[in-house]
């Protein structure tokens, strides 16, 4: 179980997370010296609200993959129950709804990380797409509440299948059994997750720098497309040069990282478009300066599963 | 009563925290120690402890609900958490008695006025749900005279509306499993009984005011 402790590739991902952190963390106080009273104080305020968010975040993640599987499915069970419940508090759900919703959150969820801890693929894999999707419309049409029936049923789905199925696959990396690089799944799981949130962070740091041109105004006036390339380019850079950390050559390393990348995009962007719809600007208030969990993750849920069958398809024999 | 706190209050006060994930705002006032009466909508049987727990300790220890005594009192485990937890004031709801024009002189509800009076005492709180009953959770329906009364009899005691929001999702009216969801709970600007104020007339404001609360639209 705490075969990740020996495994020093996996020290050196962490401290190049802590240096991270650490210059952050002094570039947010000098510009803190710097800008007294400007307007781009609320800019730096927030900056270092989220550089405060990451220190947290880095913790707990770094003490649940250390303690091995058992604490990355905890940790990402805690993230998926989060993520749901702010999704399911502002997607508008009816009285009818209740016993599905009930049912997602206490079996159907738990289910599906017991799936992974249990190594059970073939059932993890279809459990929610196949199973729960026949399961959610017959049991909220026996409420007996049609209205709205088919949007409500899509609802409980879409969110169930982001934030539970997708999100699942993250943690579903360390039941990989690849040539060569047992015992190491812990890395495949951190480098999906610092390329992925780096590439958010610079996508973000990009568009505030360079950001003219955007991409889906009416979605989110935050994406531009000097933000995303940017963003996306340097986030490749970056995961191919972590690639001694992975079981992929370079090349290999930077055509995942830019999958990571542009997949992440997507799943940013069509949580704006639900926000943008129910008309929200965050999730939830959870983590401090980043809105809620759910805006910390839509890009993971959209990478994860795809980076997990690309992974499996290609280096699992 | 006794102003013992039990000891498994603050226990009860964080589940019924994380179980709501209620954010709590105070748009109209500060939490205080001053006495005030506490009035919200009612959605769900989950109402009283969320209001409650989400007060900050010193005050929810002197903070007591006005509960039906039907309710409270059908299980063991109810009344033991009504009586030694939440210290709760007993109100029976069949005892509506002779007549409900309170000018009558055979107005019966008075007494249940004279209780809630009783409750509040010289230091204490008290959470009140001025419908009576619990609604589905779209609007707020018409408030008992209880809170016009009492807000008569005690005039140096704050009216403080609360808006509960979600929680008739997560716990609604005739389930007992609850799903998860957020919520929120917004307590507004206190309020007072006007001189020559009718009675109609301050229940009508004071439901306007719990209602104006509400922040997301009906779901």
């Amino acid at each position: 179980m705490f075969e990740a402790l020996h495994d020093a590739k996996l020290d050196w991902l962490y401290g190049g997370v802590l240096v991270l952190l650490l210059i952050s963390t002094l570039i947010g106080r000098v510009l803190k010296s710097r800008y007294k009273s400007d307007p781009g104080r609320t800019t730096i305020d927030n900056l270092n609200a989220r550089i405060r968010a990451w220190w947290k975040m880095c913790a707990i993640f770094a003490v649940a993959v250390v303690s091995g599987r058992i604490g990355s499915l905890i940790l990402f069970g805690i993230i998926s129950f989060l993520a749901m419940r702010e999704y399911m508090t502002l997607v508008p759900t009816r009285r009818g709804d209740h016993r599905t919703l009930f049912w997602s959150f206490f079996v159907i969820m738990p289910l599906q990380y017991y799936l992974i801890g249990v190594q059970w693929y073939g059932l993890f894999a279809v459990m929610i797409p196949v199973l729960a999707c026949v399961y959610i419309p017959p049991s909220i049409a026996i409420a007996g509440d049609t209205e709205h029936f088919l949007e409500r049923a899509s609802k409980v789905q879409f969110g169930i299948m982001v934030c539970v199925y997708s999100l699942s696959h993250a943690p579903a990396l360390l039941l990989l059994q690849i040539p060569g690089f047992e015992g190491h799944d812990a890395r495949l799981l951190l480098y999906l997750v610092i390329v992925d949130q780096m590439s958010d962070v610079l996508q973000y740091v990009w568009g505030k720098l360079v950001g003219r041109r955007k991409i889906a105004w009416r979605v989110s006036p935050n994406k531009t497309w000097e933000g995303f390339l940017g963003g996306a380019l340097s986030a490749t850079a970056l995961g191919t040069a972590l690639w001694w950390a992975t079981p992929f050559t370079p090349l290999e390393s930077a055509g995942m990282s830019l999958m990571i990348c542009i997949l992440g995009f997507n799943g940013g962007l069509v949580m704006s478009a639900i926000k943008r719809d129910i008309g929200i600007k965050d999730f939830g208030v959870v983590i401090e300066g980043h809105g809620g969990i759910l805006d910390r993750i839509d890009s993971l849920c959209f990478a994860a599963p795809i980076f997990f069958h690309l992974v499996r398809y290609y280096f699992v024999p | 009563m006794n102003n013992h706190i039990h000891p498994i209050a603050s226990l009860l006060a964080a589940i019924g925290r994380g179980i709501s994930g209620v954010q709590v705002r105070w748009a109209g006032c500060e939490p205080d120690e001053r006495q005030r009466v506490y009035f919200a909508n009612h959605s769900s049987h989950l109402d009283f402890v969320v209001l409650w727990s989400a007060l900050p300790s010193e005050i929810r220890a002197k903070t007591r609900p006005i509960a039906a005594k039907d309710y409270w009192e059908r299980t063991p485990l109810r009344r033991y958490l009504a009586n030694n937890v939440f210290h709760a004031v007993f109100l029976d709801r069949g005892s509506s008695g002779k007549t409900k024009n309170p000018d009558e002189p055979h107005f019966v509800g008075r007494h249940l006025i004279d209780e809630m009076a009783d409750a509040l005492g010289t230091e204490h709180s008290l959470i009140l749900f001025p419908e009576g009953t619990r609604g589905t959770g779209e609007k707020v329906g018409p408030f008992r005279s209880g809170l016009y009364h009492l807000g008569l009899r005690r005039p140096d005691v704050g009216l403080v509306p609360a808006y509960l929001e979600n929680l008739n999702r997560i716990l609604p009216k005739g389930e007992f499993l609850p799903v998860p969801m957020l919520s929120l709970l917004t307590f507004g600007k206190p309020l007072q009984v006007e001189p020559e104020e009718h009675r109609d007339a301050f229940l009508e404001r004071a439901r306007e005011a719990v209602a104006s609360l509400r922040r997301i639209g009906s779901a």
